[in-house]
């Protein structure tokens, strides 16, 4: 096979670091072609180049064998190249045509064809078997449909080669499955797909290739029949990662959290919890399993005094804490893994140093006499940052400018510092890489093994099977069964968190 | 990306910015067929020409550093304080009311005139936050209505309760007044004051209180993410109020200041003053920081003040320095332009060092 792309000895340095250091990458033509690495590793600059944003220091580009230079993005279109962003690049109150011709609009006269427009929609829409309404508001549609509009986008200007950057950190387990079917559609029809991705299983399941980088360097290209997920994951992290997580068994004690018959409103004015009771004892980890909208995160929310409770109680240690300010729960000793680090973990325009204090800023040594004691917060940070593993230039640094992993190491280290009795961790390794998920898990261990009570809520079943002690499914706002993790598999539990009675 | 050099960018930026709105100048004073150079040097005449000119410079720079801090402190905590012009006339309001009615010893009359107009401001500003913290009302509207309130009210209560003779307040007794024999004999009469002072002062507070203090981190901490900091345990409504309250004191203080140092009485006013709204510039130029605010403060007083004696002299006319303060803002607020131009000029820095 032909390759379509080659870049060879790719580099790209930015002030103080070189993100980029001599990369190569060749894709053939009609293959699925994975970019493995860990957040951070170069994947996206690298991407950037290819696609025009950047421009590299050094190294060559090669599209369908003859050299290019890609100085911008309409070049790139121009060269067949589409890009699948992340976030994705729709405007909301417009239609899925609308959006899709923007920029490119076929004209009648003075007036856009929008009926020209729809009908070529609707062709690529089948050809590729996309299922996307070319009248629908983009505001109305799911993520998943999103994202096939995005992936219209592209083809309508004509792509060939297409960059998918980390497509599936946005879906459901079902649109994924409908993602790799288009996919494999569209190599079909003659496209070639960059994937861009940090997850080996999806990686196994649908990639001819895989190209690892590691900290802005090349390491290897390997085709996916000569190589395994284990093989994959200690390429791309630099040394053997475990995917179980390593345990003894546990030595539970009293309860230290204790929820009876829970009843909170969610923000739709319905209630989100529904009588719901739940314990979870010094020294386990509760894993709590469930689909998304069940009660997790008005379940969260109430424990940690972020939203009020209609009625029941709510224990920590024997006393009741229900609508207690947040500082009051807090100090009591729980520790709060925010499911959504952006919006409540981190303060993004503080250093990390700052960050590092979120809670403890007002008492000593941190303060004196309400005056910040600048020494010791950054003393105190740097602590964390080391022990941790936190990689940033400095604890000056502000919190935006880490990666993903770093930023949620940061908010562990701070949460699990200060020893709290009861630490809550929602969804702690979504978007991560596996190294990153295992120095997770190993914390979430570490805690329970020193005698704290650990409640897990994760959307992902491996991780809730992996890391729990007991797991206790939720659904529509109770908890509907408390199984063992030995005792169960994926089918019971989605079974369980569907609405199933427990077999 | 550091914090040192983007510390280094928010310094440069509004220099650049400076820069090109003066050269902007230049070249509007060329097309109009005014020599920019003579310009530009009898503004200079006008700021540093005397002593008088120099007083009266920073006469005129006083207030507007009380009404940039004002903006500057709530921008920092994520707040948008259009009512400082209305804030200020308050200020103005309780200070020639405590100065001309209540009878206490010089300078503890002065103390207490200012301290009454600060709380009364405050208070004024903090009735905004409290819409905004309880009700959800967005205080650029509530303040923008304020202003007119202020404005009338401050008319109504004079014209009925503080009148003296013509349009205007009596006049504050002599132990409420904040001129300084000092400060006016070193400036060969210029009205310049204690109020300077005062700014100068409120400047150091409001850097520390924000950048020092455990409020400050919280303030902040509002200001850029209410979410995280209701997570970290902190009262997010309180500290939306108390920053509409500080802020509305620094404007209180400006507004006393005003009345108890330059002038000794206050006017009824058919329109407003435009402090409150050259503060919004202040602050931007000054990107936010009190330092800055009292930088930003006296180019912008400076000019303001210079471009009186250019038109006066030559007749160029004080509007196209209007234009030239209107560009520096286009520039900071547009830093982007600025910034890619620094960047530019590293990356070709950078290639001839290779």
């Amino acid at each position: 096979m032909p390759a379509v792309v080659e870049m060879l000895g790719i580099t790209k340095r930015f002030a103080g670091f070189t993100a980029n250091d001599h990369i190569n990458l060749v894709v053939e033509k009609g293959e699925i072609h994975a970019l493995l690495g860990e957040n951070g590793a170069g994947k996206s600059t690298l991407m950037n180049i290819l696609f025009g944003l950047y421009q590299p220091d050094e190294g060559q580009i090669k599209i369908r064998e003859k050299a290019v230079k890609i100085t911008d993005p309409n070049m790139a279109n121009d060269l067949g190249i589409g890009m699948v962003h992340q976030h994705f690049m729709l405007v909301e109150p417009f239609t899925v045509t609308e959006n899709i011709v923007l920029g490119v609009e076929p004209t009648k006269g003075l007036k856009i064809d929008i009926a020209q427009a729809e009908r070529k929609v609707s062709e690529l829409s089948e050809r590729y078997g996309l299922k996307v309404d070319p009248r629908a508001r983009i505001k109305d549609i799911s993520v998943g449909m999103q994202q096939r509009v995005e992936i219209l986008k592209t083809l309508y200007r004509g792509a060939e080669i297409l960059i998918f950057d980390e497509p599936t950190a946005v879906l459901t387990p079902q649109e994924i499955k409908e993602l790799m079917e288009i996919m494999q559609n569209l190599v079909r029809e003659g496209k070639t797909i960059i994937f861009i991705t940090h997850k080996l299983k999806e990686i196994m399941a649908i990639c001819d290739r895989v190209t690892i980088i590691r900290r802005g360097k090349y390491i290897d290209t390997v085709s996916i029949n000569e190589t395994n997920v284990d093989d994959l994951a200690a390429k791309m992290v630099g040394r053997h990662v475990s995917f179980t997580v390593e345990k003894t068994p546990p030595q539970p004690k009293g309860p230290v959290l204790e929820i009876r018959d829970l009843i909170v409103e969610g923000n739709r004015g319905v209630d989100a919890l529904r009588g719901l009771s739940l314990e979870v004892k010094a020294g386990e980890i509760l894993g709590v399993a469930g689909i998304e909208g069940n009660g997790q995160s008005e379940l969260i929310e109430a424990i940690t005094g972020l939203r009020k409770t209609k009625t029941g109680s709510i224990k920590l240690n024997g006393s009741e804490i229900q609508n207690q300010p947040p500082r009051k729960i807090t100090e009591r000793g729980v520790g709060h893994i925010p499911e959504d680090r952006h919006k409540r973990g981190l303060v993004l325009d503080y250093s990390i140093g700052e960050n590092m204090v979120l809670q403890t800023y007002y008492k000593s040594p941190f303060a004196k006499t309400g005056v910040l004691q600048r020494n010791a917060i950054f003393e105190y940070a740097r602590k964390l940052i080391k022990q941790f593993d936190v990689r940033t230039p400095s604890e000056d640094t502000p919190a935006r400018a880490l990666s993903g992993g770093n930023q949620q190491k940061g908010i562990i280290a701070r949460e699990v510092d200060r020893n709290p009795d009861l630490l809550i961790a929602a969804q702690p390794t979504r978007g991560l890489d596996v190294g990153a998920i295992e120095f997770i898990h190993k914390k979430l261990v570490e805690q329970r093994d020193a005698g704290k009570a650990v409640l897990l809520l994760s959307l992902e079943l491996d991780e809730i099977l992996n890391v729990s002690d007991r797991i206790a499914v939720i659904y529509e706002g109770r908890i509907v069964g408390i199984v063992n993790p030995e005792e169960t598999d994926h089918d019971q539990l989605g079974l369980m968190m569907a609405g199933g009675a427990k077999s | 990306m550091n914090n040192s050099t983007s510390r280094w960018n928010a310094f440069l930026v509004p220099v650049i910015a400076v820069v090109l709105g003066i050269l902007f100048g230049a070249v509007l004073m060329l097309l109009m067929g005014y020599d920019p150079i003579l310009g530009y040097n009898l503004i200079f005449q006008g700021i540093f020409g005397s002593e008088y000119f120099l007083g009266e410079t920073l006469r005129a720079v006083t207030p507007l550093i009380f009404a940039g801090l004002a903006v500057a402190f709530a921008f920092r905590t994520g707040l948008f304080n259009i009512g400082v012009e209305g804030q200020f006339i308050i200020g103005q309001l309780a200070a020639a009311w405590v100065g001309m009615s209540w009878d206490l010893p010089p300078g503890l009359h002065a103390l207490a005139a200012v301290m009454v107009a600060m709380i009364s401001s405050g208070l004024y500003a903090g009735f905004a936050g409290w819409l905004k913290a309880r009700l959800g009302v967005h205080e650029v509207i509530t303040t923008i209505m304020l202003n007119y309130i202020a404005l009338f009210s401050a008319n109504y209560i004079i014209r009925n309760f503080l009148k003296g003779q013509g349009e205007r307040t009596a006049d504050i007794l002599p132990s409420a007044s904040l001129t300084s024999e000092f400060l006016r004999t070193m400036f060969d009469g210029a009205r310049v004051n204690w109020g300077l002072i005062i700014a100068l002062i409120l400047a150091l507070v409001v850097w520390f209180l924000l950048w020092k203090t455990t409020r400050g981190y919280e303030l902040r901490a509002v200001g850029f993410n209410p979410h995280a900091s209701e997570y970290a345990g902190m009262n997010v409504k309180q500290n939306i109020i108390l920053s509409m309250v500080i802020s509305g004191m620094l404007a209180g203080a400006g507004g006393a200041a005003d009345t108890l140092g330059v002038y000794g009485y206050m006017n009824i006013s058919a329109g407003f003053t435009g402090i409150g709204f050259d503060g919004i510039a202040v602050a931007l130029i000054g990107t936010n920081h009190p330092f800055g605010v009292i930088l930003g403060a006296l180019l912008f007083g400076g000019l303001s003040f210079g471009a009186d004696n250019m038109q006066r002299v030559e007749g160029i006319p004080t509007e196209s320095i209007r234009i030239v303060i209107s560009m520096i803002i286009y520039f900071v607020a547009a830093s982007a332009i600025v910034q890619s131009v620094l960047g530019y000029l590293r990356r070709r820095r950078e290639v001839q060092a290779k």
